[in-house]
């Protein structure tokens, strides 16, 4: 019996659900003719919109003469916080985002003004004409700049139970250390961009690149001054969004539309990808300090890990993201005493940000990093450290005193994924290996993923649909989520397909707006299809109940013997086709339409107590890496990876293989090539991808198989289905332990001085550390 | 500014303009040509999104001046399919094969393997991860474009396509 099998079965075969159906865009993507906001088109007038910025990270603005920008061929209007006719603030809640800079600038690129102009190549143009002077302050950069100064954007943060302090003190291994998890930056392939039609009065229409259409609606409402009722925001689809586009698209959205009010002209704003990666805020980088106390078996005692997130110069979505890291500082493991802290630093660089993992991969690579320490120090391989820490019963409660009650897949998904992968034989084979070779030296590792699925603001677990069956059988699907490539609106479509029993092409995706479906939380948290899917899955139950209904009543048939299938009902004998019946319907004065509603059951969190239970579920996965290195360059080639990861009953499993593919090569990414460095003054030096390594496809591992563990979700989500955004990027920590383990070979049970991103040049310094490096 | 006289063959078809000799062959396709399958990623020549196929060569439109096209044969992802309609085997692997999530680099994927089968039809798998290198995803992970190409060449060359196990 599998692991999962407690769970209901879905009794008759399911036709849509389940399948791995192509993207519902893929037709019109692989055409060229899928639209992005850019791709619109333009209407005769369009004005373009370009950013002036600061130059300086820290000072007060003393002039800021933008004559010469007014008066530059082709500009329209030039705008600055006085121009702002509601607040100057495009913060996601603490109000702490202008969004142009009125008094003091805070970081490099902070936005000043804006240029609106008839050509974007005038507006750029333009924007270099401005006489400006700052009286510059020193400028806070590092998490110690911050440390020293004291300045945090949020309050510091702990929770915990135990006395830590003093099981550290009696505990028979004894582990301390201090590194570094750099951050990274989205690079969604389309940049942000937003697009803002002026409409009667105070009405605007905002296109914008959004994970969050009723944020950006709110905002752009907050900075016209107008009622939310007036904006309607809409996006059909993102290039990419990975957290990116969740609170950071709000400004350049509210930009284009004061530039709409202002000239009464639609308006557009597309960020030139260096000024996207400058004025965007990024992964959260954070230093971590961690104690870690263990009995002489290498079972944990006692742990205290601090965690100092390194936020950029305001709030934005700090709390939840460094929370998150809270949240998963445990990975998969019991920590008996524990304490886990955190403070939100303030530092004069761009407010970061969400990005897929939201602060999660951050807290477990720093769990996953002490393992490995305590595996060292222990002498024992670093999986049966691992799996002798495992929630287990008896270890049940996470630091933040949520019970796993499910830790008995994880231990059947690391014990599978343990024999698929040839874990054993191929760790002796590596240690082998590494013994006649001097140089070059393997590494291996088996992590695993506990990811916890929910939004830790419990309010924003709801989702929302708006479901219309029009009198042909043809479908109008809306629902508050945002797709961005994951697939989502597909998931969704093959939903509603089911429930209605007719095929993909009846249904019609809409674009996500505001006008549709209001009050949306952002697609995010892996959430859209836990949240979304209900919803739209309510609203098509519904529809078909009343059709039902009137079916049995209209040919006199109990509603149990009516079926919807292959696009026919069955009503007893009859057999009608489901446009016909829709048609029917109508006639007989029946609503084919239906807004509906979910919440998440079960999540309570009480921050301030630190108290309940923040996920409704828990989503496991494991990842079994061989690496490489070079010792005397520090190169690293990624050999194996072996994949197993649990989606519940996937919805489509191509869709959800491809998340955990695209998942791990992020986090590939993340933690290997891609290194954001910031000088003195606050410039971020790579800011495009000639100086940014972003992994392509001849940087993948070599040989990379990956399979979907088999077993249904224990909570009740559509279909028991689990969500897979985030958690695969986690993955990619199996690659960055393994790293450690090929190091660790030129001497074990000595401290490995790695930071991430392991980058050639951070291997190479780990590995002298250790005096290996052919003695150079 | 002055403007240049130019004509280029575009997905078939003879088209002439006036362009600005600053003007981007990227801006040009997109803005003055209204095809907006090739797209803006970096501008920097690095993500390859806007890649199209310049005389029988794979080329990044963000880094070549329209009037460097001028009297060049160029195709666009819009000029892939057959005059039918009909998809062509990448773009028919890329849809099947799941070699696609956001869509944002696939014009330019598919742009750029198109050219990688004429000049290698029987590529093997790292012979594609290093013919596509200079283009982007950040949703993929790449091994379902590979396995999209690898599709494609199987029905280019008439054999049977194995979709390797995973």
């Amino acid at each position: 019996m599998l692991p999962n099998d407690g769970a209901d079965a879905v009794e008759h075969p399911l036709r849509q659900v389940g399948k791995s159906l192509p993207h519902e865009s893929a037709t019109r993507h692989v055409q060229g003719s899928a639209l992005y906001i850019d791709d619109l088109p333009e209407p005769e007038g369009t004005l373009h919109i370009a950013i002036g910025g600061s130059p300086v990270a820290r000072g007060r603005i003393v002039t800021l003469d933008l004559e010469a920008v007014r008066s530059a061929a082709g500009v329209v209007a030039v705008l600055t916080a006085a121009d702002i006719p509601g607040k100057n603030d495009v913060s996601p809640a603490m109000g702490d985002d202008p969004m142009f800079a009125e008094t003091h600038v805070e970081f490099v690129g902070q936005a000043l003004f804006a240029v609106v102009a008839e050509t974007r190549d005038a507006a750029r143009r333009a924007v270099r004409l401005v006489k400006s002077q700052f009286e510059e302050d020193k400028p806070s950069i590092t998490v110690e700049d911050a440390l020293d100064r004291n300045e945090t954007v949020l309050p510091d943060y702990a929770f915990g139970r135990g006395e830590p302090a003093k099981a550290l003190t009696e505990a028979p291994v004894k582990l301390s250390g201090q590194f570094r998890i750099g951050g990274q930056e989205h690079f969604y392939l389309e940049g942000q961009v937003s697009f803002a039609m002026p409409g009667e009065g105070d009405e605007m229409l905002v296109h914008a690149s959004s994970q969050h259409p009723t944020e950006v609606q709110h905002v752009v409402a907050r900075v016209l001054g107008i009622p939310d009722a007036y904006v309607t925001s809409e996006v059909r689809r993102m290039g990419g969004g990975f957290g990116g586009k969740e609170s950071q698209a709000s400004q350049w959205a509210a930009i284009a539309a004061l530039a709409a009010r202002f000239t009464r002209k639609p308006c557009k704003l597309r960020l030139d990808r260096d000024d996207d990666m400058m004025l965007t805020g990024k992964r959260h980088d954070f230093r971590v300090d961690w104690q870690l106390g263990a009995h002489a078996d290498g079972t944990i005692q006692s742990a205290d890990i601090s965690l100092l997130a390194r936020c950029g110069y305001s709030a934005d979505l700090s709390q939840g993201v460094v929370d998150r890291s809270m949240f998963h500082a445990d990975n998969s493991y019991y920590l008996p005493d524990v304490r886990v802290s955190s403070r939100r630093l303030k530092t004069n660089t761009v407010s970061n940000t969400a990005f897929r993992g939201f602060g999660g991969p951050q807290g477990m690579l720093a769990m996953e990093r002490m393992i490995d320490a305590l595996a060292s120090a222990t002498g024992r391989d670093p999986l049966d450290i691992r799996k002798a820490n495992f929630y287990r019963p008896g270890g049940e409660h996470t630091p933040f005193g949520m019970q796993v009650e499910d830790h008995d897949v994880l231990h059947a998904l690391v014990d599978q994924l343990e024999r698929s992968s040839d874990y054993r034989a191929r760790r002796e084979a590596i240690d082998a290996f590494n013994r006649e070779s001097p140089l070059i030296r393997r590494g291996l590792a088996l992590t695993p993923v506990k990811f916890g699925i929910s939004f830790t603001l419990t309010q924003m677990n709801q989702g929302a649909a708006l479901v219309h069956v029009y009198s042909d059988g043809s479908v109008h699907l809306n629902h508050g989520g945002t797709e961005m490539g994951q697939g989502l609106f597909l998931k969704v479509a093959q939903i509603v397909a089911e429930e209605f029993g007719i095929s993909m092409d009846r249904i019609r995706v809409m674009p996500t707006s505001t006008g549709k479906v209001p009050n949306t939380s952002p697609t995010a948290a892996s959430a859209g299809t836990d949240l979304n899917g209900m919803a739209a899955m309510l609203a098509a139950k519904a529809i078909k109940a009343r059709m039902t209904a009137f079916a049995a009543e209209t040919h006199g048939v109990d509603p149990a013997e009516i079926v919807f299938r292959d696009d026919m009902v069955a009503v007893g004998q009859l057999t009608l086709g489901f446009g016909e019946l829709a048609k029917a319907c109508h006639a007989g004065r029946i609503h084919l339409s239906e807004a509906s509603h979910y919440k998440t059951p079960k999540v309570v969190w009480d921050r301030a107590n630190a108290v309940g239970r923040p996920f409704y579920y828990f989503a496991y996965g494991a990842a079994c890496s061989e690496v490489a290195i070079d010792t005397l360059t520090g190169e690293m080639k990624v050999e194996r990876v072996d994949i197993l990861h649990d989606v519940g009953r996937s919805l489509n499993p191509a869709i959800d293989i491809g998340q955990i593919e695209g998942g791990f090569v992020q986090g590939l990414g993340w933690l290997t090539t891609e290194e954001l460095v910031y000088d003195d003054k606050g410039r971020l030096r790579t800011h495009a991808p000639s100086t940014y390594k972003i992994p392509v496809a001849s940087d993948i591992p070599v040989d990379f198989r990956v399979a979907l563990f088999d077993g249904a979700n224990r909570e009740d989500t559509v279909y028991r289905s689990k969500a897979v955004g985030e958690p695969p990027v986690m993955l990619a920590i199996s690659v960055y332990s393994a790293i450690l383990n090929a190091i660790q070979s030129l001497q074990p049970g000595t401290p490995v001085p790695l930071n991430a991103p392991a980058t050639p040049e951070e291997i190479l310094k780990a590995v002298q550390a250790l005096g290996g490096g052919g003695g150079f | 500014m002055a403007k240049t006289h130019v004509t280029m063959t575009i997905n078939g078809q003879e088209v002439e303009a006036l362009v600005e000799p600053r003007t981007l062959l990227i801006h040009f396709l997109r803005e003055q040509m209204l095809l907006t399958g090739p797209h803006i990623g970096c501008e920097t020549s690095h993500c390859g999104a806007c890649t199209v196929d310049m005389n029988d060569m794979s080329v990044k439109s963000c880094t070549v001046f329209a009037v460097q096209a001028n009297g060049a044969n160029i195709t666009t992802i819009e000029g892939m399919a057959a005059a039918d309609g009909t998809l062509s085997a990448l773009q028919e692997g890329f849809r099947m094969m799941h070699g696609l999530q956001c869509g944002y680099c696939t014009p330019g994927m598919i742009t750029r393997a198109h050219r990688l089968l004429i000049e290698n039809p029987d590529p093997s798998e790292d012979e594609i991860r290093m013919g596509i290198a200079g283009n982007i995803c950040r949703c993929t992970g790449y091994q379902n474009i590979v396995k999209a190409i690898q599709y494609a060449a199987a029905k280019i060359n008439g054999v049977p396509f194995h979709e390797a196990a995973e």
